[in-house]
Parts: structure tokens; sequence; C-alpha cells
């Protein structure tokens, strides 16, 4: 059997190593962008000197040989689902067995006047890199719209090289529809203590043409202009399934797939960020472009493919991200603009770049979530106290078995107590020390 | 802020300058006082006296000149007192049959050794002129001064934010490297150079060596570049932007540096000269090339180290760990031996351990601790501050090593306490990312270390059956050859020409990930027995590759944390640098033993749970 896979990104080629684990089907990886796998969340640390291209990529270019998985540098203008096969720009037409659509994302477009110019780009793919790169040398300013996670990785990169950078972000305060109003004010204050140009409240009316077809600066919602020699569109992607108009496999914003991970089309199957539930799984949405979900679709279809059939399950809620210097984790529900039955317990450090959120459901006393920022908490146990709905106090006593600081560093799971004390009026302890083998005992347990 | 570093920088390399110009700053007579004073042995004086004679007087305009004609009248001398004793190599005599009444042997006959010292210090202490006449100007401009302007580029970064700070790691020629093929054929002709000086003593031919060996590299380095940019297969974007040539300077200073130091001392006695008057306040006596190497390794170790503390700031495992390192170079390599030597007693550097410190069990180091130093008694029993030292570094090594090792990992010597570590730790820290990450430098690192190992430890029993039997001869070998083999090729070229005049180009852990057998003997520990391991966060890692890049040891860290997989390696010396640069906050060190088979497991997958799936093996 001949497993076509199109996208060499983490979903695509996490889906091919698990095919080559569980079976012996011939597997063809397909990618315009570059002949080998990278980490696309690396592409950052290249531009700002951090690594080298090749140290992005996870495996060594002698792994795809090894592990008969095939690599084709093309790309892919139409899928003939009707002849089970994929026509290839300049190219013979190439036959699959199966078939998973693994294209990942592009930057979104809103319409904006002058959003096609030169020296305007997002931060999705190489190519996008390149772009960058092409026009930093003497770059006097960069303008970059919308504030997600993109966005301030592109800030954080032109800053890296001295670039002055005026970052528009439409929300009144960074990213405050994911993050709680505390963490979003933290990093809100953190972006501006690196003397990037924040404008809060701020949308782009339009990009302006120097006359020769390259962007020289932008009109924001309030008539400001700013001069620049780079637009950053970051906000937000959408899945890239243009290629796959008139090809019967039913599409709306991102491929349909059931809970499989199949298409409407028999032996078609979506995966990663270009896929699009028909039911969004509870409290998830249809579409989830995040590293981790494509990772787990490209197991889950990889076994799908080889025969046990299996729904997709991504669990129990987690994302982490680094803002400039604050590492971010999540673990399970922790809302923007939480319901009247969630409760928070949230301690923040004196120097306001370090903090920790436990949220709770309030009659109950279940465990709901966890938000930290620039602390590390382990991910197992995190998930093991919301699956099994720990009440909150047992948590908080056992609190220091989540911590996954480095060795010497000072602990704050007493804080958090304090302040859940002072809240209940009750008097608790933490009962248990940072320790691995206690730790290990709790997993098992 | 800026003008602050730019400043620092200037005073630095104008300082550098000073140090390397300074070994010219001199001029050398050799006179009866110089003789008289610097050579205690009659007869040795009297010969050199008789074949320097014409030198007497003469001026030299620099030292080269001086060596040069020094070194022949030296060796004529000793011929002559090697003639006068009756040895008479030409008829295969070899003992000393002819010594005037009542004078032992080696105060008459003048050995290979002796010359090589008196070579030593009659060069430096004919010395006139600039240097030697502002001995403490030189050492505050070449030294102090050097300290000062790295301090000065260093401290502005406090101003940063707290954070990792690599920016630009790749986008510098001193800190970027140079690609696999220059970089082995630079490998190459070091060594070769190396070995023409240090076995042949042809320094001319070692440095043409060296010029033509720089200029391939640089060739090969700018053709490979040039097609990186243009073949579309591998654009690096910014990486390939140009020649790590800063770096390649800065090796071919350090193992300039090494060869000088050591078979070369001759030439840089100014340096030793500058450091006369600190060394005789700490052990009482002028200072030696060891001393010379001694103060600069620490002086190096405090600045990087400092340099360190502030880059790592946020960071309390990097805070600790760096100064307790800084501390034993400089309280327990440093300072203390040479306390010791004033004491009267032997000198020994308390926390080198065997096979590391690879002299401990030679005839000469043994006699020069058993027995010696003060004597005094515990619960009647009589011994010596010599004796302990010897009982000391044999616990050290068949206790303390393998107690520790189970109990922290080798993390305990390599990065918190060893030397060479220390170094790697602070002045090699800007070259951690240089390391080789495939599975081909694995494989290579696991034959090279152990076979050192095994190296150490045959060369060891040898010298240890020499000194029980008397004999030296052991199957074909001379166990004297041996040991001077083991010097050579282990001690000089590995640990220091390679091991530290590579960092800027092969990473900063070359000897300890690749030659040192105490390493590779504590590997197999940490690998087998141990409680020291990393783990790692569930199913947050992102594959970026920081940890992999970081790793100083080569060790692809990522390819366990992308599987959730604990990580055991006998090679990972835990300097926690891969868990310092994780953006998402992935891997710990730990020492427990819990799960530790099924935690290391290479199918362990968190992803999807595992009731549901049977995991095929």
């Amino acid at each position: 059997m001949h497993v076509v896979i199109i996208g060499n990104g983490i979903s695509g080629i996490t889906a091919a190593r698990f095919i080559r684990k569980l079976s012996d089907h011939r597997i063809t990886v397909i990618s315009a962008e570059t002949d080998h796998f990278f980490s696309r969340t690396a592409l950052m640390y290249i531009y700002m000197g951090h690594m080298r291209y090749e140290d992005t990529k996870p495996y060594e270019n002698w792994f795809w040989e090894k592990n008969r998985i095939e690599l084709l540098r093309a790309y892919v203008e139409r899928v003939d689902t009707a002849n089970k096969q994929l026509m290839i720009q300049n190219g013979e037409p190439l036959a699959y067995d199966k078939l998973i659509i693994a294209c990942g994302s592009k930057s979104n477009k809103f319409g904006w006047p002058g959003q096609d110019l030169k020296g305007v780009g997002g931060l999705y793919s190489y190519q996008d890199l390149e772009q960058m790169e092409a026009y930093s040398d003497q770059l006097k300013r960069a303008v970059i719209i919308g504030g997600g996670l993109i966005g301030i990785e592109m800030a954080e990169m032109f800053h890296s090289r001295h670039i002055p950078v005026t970052f528009l972000v439409r929300e009144n305060s960074y990213w405050n529809g994911v993050l709680p109003a505390e963490e979003s004010a933290m990093v809100t204050r953190h972006i501006q203590e690196n003397d990037i140009d924040l404008r809060l409240s701020t949308e782009l009316k339009e990009i302006i043409d120097d006359g020769q077809g390259t962007a020289k600066g932008v009109i924001t919602n309030k008539d400001e202009t700013i001069d620049c020699g780079y637009v950053g569109l970051t906000a937000g992607v959408s899945p890239n399934t243009g290629f796959l108009e008139n090809s019967g496999i039913e599409t709306q914003r991102g491929v349909m797939v059931n809970e499989y991970l199949e298409t409407n089309i028999a032996d078609v199957y979506a995966i990663g960020d270009c896929a699009q539930r028909f039911e969004a799984l509870p409290g998830r949405r249809p579409i989830e472009a995040i590293w981790y979900t494509g990772r787990m679709m490209g197991e889950t279809v990889a076994y799908n493919i080889c025969g046990q059939k299996i729904a997709y399950d991504p669990g129990i809620w987690f994302n982490s991200a680094k803002f400039f210097d604050i590492e971010y984790q999540v673990y399970g529900t922790v809302l923007a603009r939480p319901p009247e039955n969630h409760q928070s317990i949230y301690w923040e450090h004196a120097n306001g770049r370090m903090s920790i959120r436990i949220v709770y459901e309030r009659e109950q006393g279940t465990i709901l979530g966890f938000n930290l920022m620039g602390v590390r908490y382990r991910h197992e146990v995190c998930e093991k106290w919301i699956r099994d709905q720990v009440h909150i106090e047992k948590v908080l006593q056992d609190l220091s078995l989540a911590n996954f600081d480095p060795e010497f560093y000072r602990q704050y799971e007493k804080e958090v107590l304090a302040i859940y004390n002072q809240q209940s009026g009750k008097n608790l302890q933490l009962k248990k020390k940072r320790r691995l083998d206690a730790v290990l005992q709790f997993l098992r347990g | 802020m800026k003008a602050i570093k730019n400043i620092g920088l200037g005073l630095f390399v104008f300082s550098l300058l000073i140090f390397v110009l300074s070994l010219t700053f001199s001029n050398h007579t050799l006179t009866n006082e110089v003789l008289t004073k610097h050579v205690s042995k009659e007869y040795h004086r009297e010969a050199i006296q008789k074949q320097a004679g014409d030198l007497l007087s003469t001026p030299f305009s620099g030292n080269i000149g001086f060596v040069s004609a020094m070194r022949p009248k030296l060796e004529a001398a000793r011929i002559d007192l090697e003639t006068r004793s009756g040895v008479d190599p030409a008829n295969n005599i070899w003992n000393a049959t002819n010594l005037p009444e009542g004078v032992s042997e080696w105060d008459f006959r003048m050995s290979v050794t002796d010359v090589d010292e008196y070579l030593f210090t009659l060069t430096k202490y004919s010395a006139g002129g600039l240097l030697p006449g502002n001995t403490t100007l030189f050492f505050v401009l070449s030294m102090i001064l050097g300290a000062v302007g790295a301090l000065l580029y260093f401290l502005p970064d406090l101003q940063l934010i707290p954070g990792i700070k690599n920016n630009h790691i790749y986008l510098s020629s001193a800190t970027r490297g140079i690609t696999f093929t220059p970089r082995m054929v630079f490998l190459g002709g070091a060594l070769l150079a190396t070995v023409l000086v240090g076995v042949f003593k042809y320094l001319l031919a070692a440095i043409i060596t060296m010029v033509l060996t720089a200029f391939f590299v640089y060739r090969i380095a700018k053709r490979s570049r040039e097609k990186n940019i243009d073949g579309s297969q591998s654009r690096t974007v910014t990486a390939t932007k140009g020649l790590g040539w800063i770096g390649l300077v800065v090796g071919i200073f350090l193992i300039s540096f090494y060869v000088l130091l050591y078979f070369f001392p001759e030439y840089i006695t100014n340096w030793t000269l500058m450091l006369d008057p600190i060394s005789r306040s700490l052990n009482g006596g002028p200072a030696s090339r060891w001393f010379l190497y001694g103060f600069l390794y620490t002086l190096v170790m405090i600045v990087m180290g400092i340099r360190m503390l502030i880059k790592y700031r946020h960071n309390r495992y990097q805070l600790i760990r760096t100064t307790s390192v800084v501390f034993f170079q400089t309280a327990f390599a440093f300072l203390i031996p040479e306390f010791l030597v004033r004491l009267n007693q032997p000198y020994m550097d308390l926390k080198n351990a065997w096979p590391l410190d690879y002299d401990f069990y030679y005839g000469d180091s043994i006699n020069k601790m058993v027995g010696q130093g003060t004597e005094f008694a515990i619960a009647g029993w009589g011994t010596s501050v010599g004796t302990i030292m010897f009982i000391w570094g044999v616990v050290l090594t068949l206790v303390a090593v393998p107690m520790f090792t189970y109990i922290y990992g080798k993390r305990w010597y390599c990065s918190w306490v060893c030397g060479c570590g220390g170094l790697a730790e602070t002045l090699g820290d800007p070259y951690r990312q240089l390391s080789d990450k495939s599975l081909k430098a694995w494989k290579y690192e696991r034959y090279i270390i152990h076979g050192v190992l095994v190296f150490a430890i045959i060369m060891t029993g040898m010298v240890l059956y020499t000194y029980w039997t008397g004999s030296s001869n052991i199957l074909f070998f001379d166990s004297y050859n041996v040991r001077s083999w083991y010097g050579f090729f282990v001690g000089s070229m590995f640990s220091g020409i390679v091991g530290t005049g590579f960092y800027p180009l092969m990473g900063n852990r070359v000897w300890c990930r690749f030659g040192c057998p105490l390493a590779g003997l504590m590997g197999l520990v940490q690998r087998f027995k141990s409680r020291f391991r990393i783990t790692t966060n569930g199913g947050q890692c992102i594959s970026c590759g920081n940890c992999s890049t970081y790793c100083e040891m080569g060790i692809d860290v990522r390819s366990y944390a992308q599987r959730g997989q604990d990580i055991v390696r006998a090679s990972c010396v835990g300097c926690g640098i891969c868990s310092a640069v994780c953006p998402r906050g992935v891997l710990r060190l730990e020492n427990a033993t819990s799960d530790i088979t099924t935690r290391t497991d290479e199918l362990r997958t968190i992803h999807i749970s595992e009731g549901e799936i049977k995991i095929l093996g």
C-alpha cells in the first residue's frame, strides 16, 4: 500500500513515523517548502542567531532513507480523487492508496489595501523567514499587525537585531482573549519594557505603497501614519486548502474531518492545522493550529490507516509559549473571561514577571486548570489532577509535586497556598516535597 | 552601555596585544652573576662557563637569538660532563664510572631535563630592558588590564532583562565555528604540527604546517560557503553569511599558547618574570611555567565565571554551579598547592582524581608523597602529611568517584569541581553550540574515550609494575616509554592542544567528551548505576532544538525530549544548560531511582493515552 502525505510539518512527519512503526507500507512525503522536516517553532531562533537551519531539523538527513520514508520536493496542484492520484507541478502524477493532507496554514490577510505589496509578510514558512531576512538589512522600522503568539515572536526577532518595532494590537491588552487579565497585563508590561512601541486598541487600515510596489509605511484606524520598511502580518493563520478546490474533498475553512480524521472521500484523511472537525470536541475549537495537536493527530491517523481504528482524542488541553523572557505554560481550562463558577487563586511575584494561577470549580472545589508565567509545572502531574477531578485543597497541599523548575530555584507553592488560606479562612499546609520519587509514586497511584 | 562595552573590548584587545608582544620586550646578556645565582651545582656551572665563555657579556637583542645561541652551549656542556664522567654511548657504557670523589652522580652529570631547565632559567634571568625593568607595569598592562577590559565588556549586560540571551551567536564570526570539512582539515593540520614540534622539535616546520593549514581551511570554508548560498538545497539564511575567522584565529592563538607552554617554555620567560612577585608571595619561589599556566587559568576562569554569573543570573542552578567550579579551581587547584609548597609539604591538587591525574601512580610521584611532609601520629600510628595525601588520592578514585556519581551523576565532578570542566564552563561557554550532535560523532566518542580509559589503566598498571619490581620491561614495551607516550599524546596533545585549542571550532568539551579517562569511568557508572537523569515534561516539547544545540557534550537532547523519554547518557556532565535554554520548560535534572528503566524506554508514548493503544515493539 502506498501512503502519500502532503506536507512535511510536525503532523505529516509524525504520521509517517508512526505508519512506519506500525506497518511496512510505502510512504511518500511531499513538500514544496523544504527538503527535510524542520521545527517550524524554531524559525525565530534561526533569525536571532541562536541556531542554524540545520539545528532545527529533529532528524538527521540519513534518517529518511533508513526508515524508508520517501521525500519529494514538489508542489501539489490538484488532487484527483476519482483516480486516486496527485497532480504535481512540473512533474508526473503520483498515485496513492491512502492520502493524508497535512498541508498546514497560511497567514491571514483580511483584505487590507496593500497587503500584497513587497515587504509585507507573515511568519509561518521557511520562505517567510527568508523574506524577513532579505528586508532586514538597513531596516529602520518594522510594523507588526496582530497581537498573538506569532506577532510577539516577530517583535522579539526584530528586537534582537536592534530594529525598532511598532506592534499594533487590536485588543486593549496583549492577547487578552486567551490570557486572564493579570497575565495579559504582565506580558503587555514586558513588551513595553523591551522597548517595543506597543499600540493597543489599534488596527491596520492600509499599507502604503512607495510607488515601486514595496511597502513604505502603514496607516492605522486612528489615521496615524507609521513609516516602516517591513510589515509583519501575524493576525492568525487559516488552513491552506486552495489546491483542494473541485477535488470533491469537502472544505469549509479547513478540510472537514470526522473523529477518525477521515474526510468525506474514502482513503483521504486530513490532520494538523488544515483539519477542521465537523463537531468540535467540548471546550475545544474546530480548528486547532497548534504543534501539539498536530502531533497527536499524526499519531492517531497512523493507527487508523494501519488498521487500529481510534478516535482522535487530544486529552486535556495544554499549551506553552515564551513571551520574550517570560515562559508560559497552561494545563486544563483557564479562561480569559471565566464564568461565574470558575474561581481562581492568583499569585504574582514582586518582580512582575512570574505568576501562578490555579482555577477550580467554586461549588465542588474540583480542579480545572493551571496557568504559569515564568514558573514551570509538570505536565503529567497537572493532567492527572485535572483528569481525576481532584479537590483544590488536595491539589494545594500536594502542589510541590507539580513544580518543575530547576534545582535550587525558589519555590512559591507556599505563597500560593497562603493566598487560598486567606481567601477561605483555612489553615492548610504543604504536605509534599518536590521529589521525583514522590512524583512518580503519585503518577503510578 | 554600548560605549562601555566598546571601551572594554578595546582595553582587552590592547592588553592581549601587549601580552603577546611582551615576549619580545627584553634583551639578554649572560653574566657570571646570573650563572652563579641560578646554576647551583658547581660542576654544571663550570661546564657551562667553559662552553659558553664567549657568550658571557654578549648582548642579544631578543630571546630568540639568545635561546638559539645558548641551547648548543648547554648541550655541549652536558656532553662534556658525560664524557668526563665516563659515560660513553659509542661503546655502550651508560654508567658514570669516573666521578670525582664524594660527588653524587647527578651533581656531576647533567640530564636532558637539566638542559631544558637551565635554558629556561638562564633565558629568564639574563633578561634586561623594557619588560624586565618594569615587570609590575607590564603585569598590569598585559593581564590586569585585560581582565578589567573583559569585565567592562560583560558588566553592562546587567542592564538587560534577565533571561536567555543567545542572540547573534551564529551571526558572529567568533562563535559560529566552521563547517565539517575545513574543521577536520584544521584538526589534521594541528595534530601534524603538534607532532612535529612535540616529538621532533621542528618548530619551523610546525609553523609552516599551521600556516598552510590555515590557508587551506580558509579556501575550503570560503568555497563551501559559496556553494551553500547558491545551491537552493540548504540555504541557511543567516548562518553562512560569513566565515568563522575570528574563531579560527582564537583557536590558532590557543594552540600556539599550548605549544609554547609545553614544548618551548624558554620563549615565554618574560611572562613568568612578570609573575615572580606573586609566585614568591604564595609559595616562596620564582614563577615556573606551570605557575604561569595556573595563574592565567584561574584568572581566565574568574573573569569568564563572572560573565557566566551575569548571563545566567536568573538561574540559581547556574549561579551555584559556576561559583563552585570557580572556587575549586582557585582554592584547590591554584592556592592550596602553592601554600602546601610554602609549608614544605608535597604539592597536591586535592581534587584531582586518577585517571585524570594520570601521573598520580608514577613512582616518582608516589615517592614525593609517601613518607614526605610533616610527620605526625594518629592514635599512636606514625604517618606523614604526604602519606595521608596518597591515601586520600586512592580513596578519591576508588570510593568518592563511584559513590558521588551514583548519588548525583558525574556532574558532581565534571561541572561542579573539575578544573578542565571549569575552564570549559567559563571560557568555553561561548562555544558550547559547536559540539557535533550527529550519531556518527557519538559513535567515535565512545570508541575514543573508552580507548583512552583503557590506555590509562594499562599505562598505570605498567608503571606500578615497574615501581614494585624495578623492572621496566613488560612484554615488548618499556613502561617509561609508555608513560611518556601517554604524557605526550593524551596529557599534552589531547587535553591541552586539542582540548582547549579547539574550543572555538569543535566546542568547549572536546577533551571531556572524547578524551578524559575519568569522565569515561564516571560515564560507565552514570549509564549503568546512578540515580541521575534528565526528566522531560510530558508532551510540552516543540522539537525546536535549543537543548541539542547548546549541549556541550553533543547529546541530541531533543531526540529524547520530543518522545517524552527520560535521559540517561554516559556523557552528560549535568551542566543544566539544556534545561536553561528550553523555551517551553521541558527538561529537569533529577536524582532519583524510581522507574528509571521504564521511563527511559524508547517507545514511551504520551501523546495518546497508553490504555487505548497497544504499543508495538
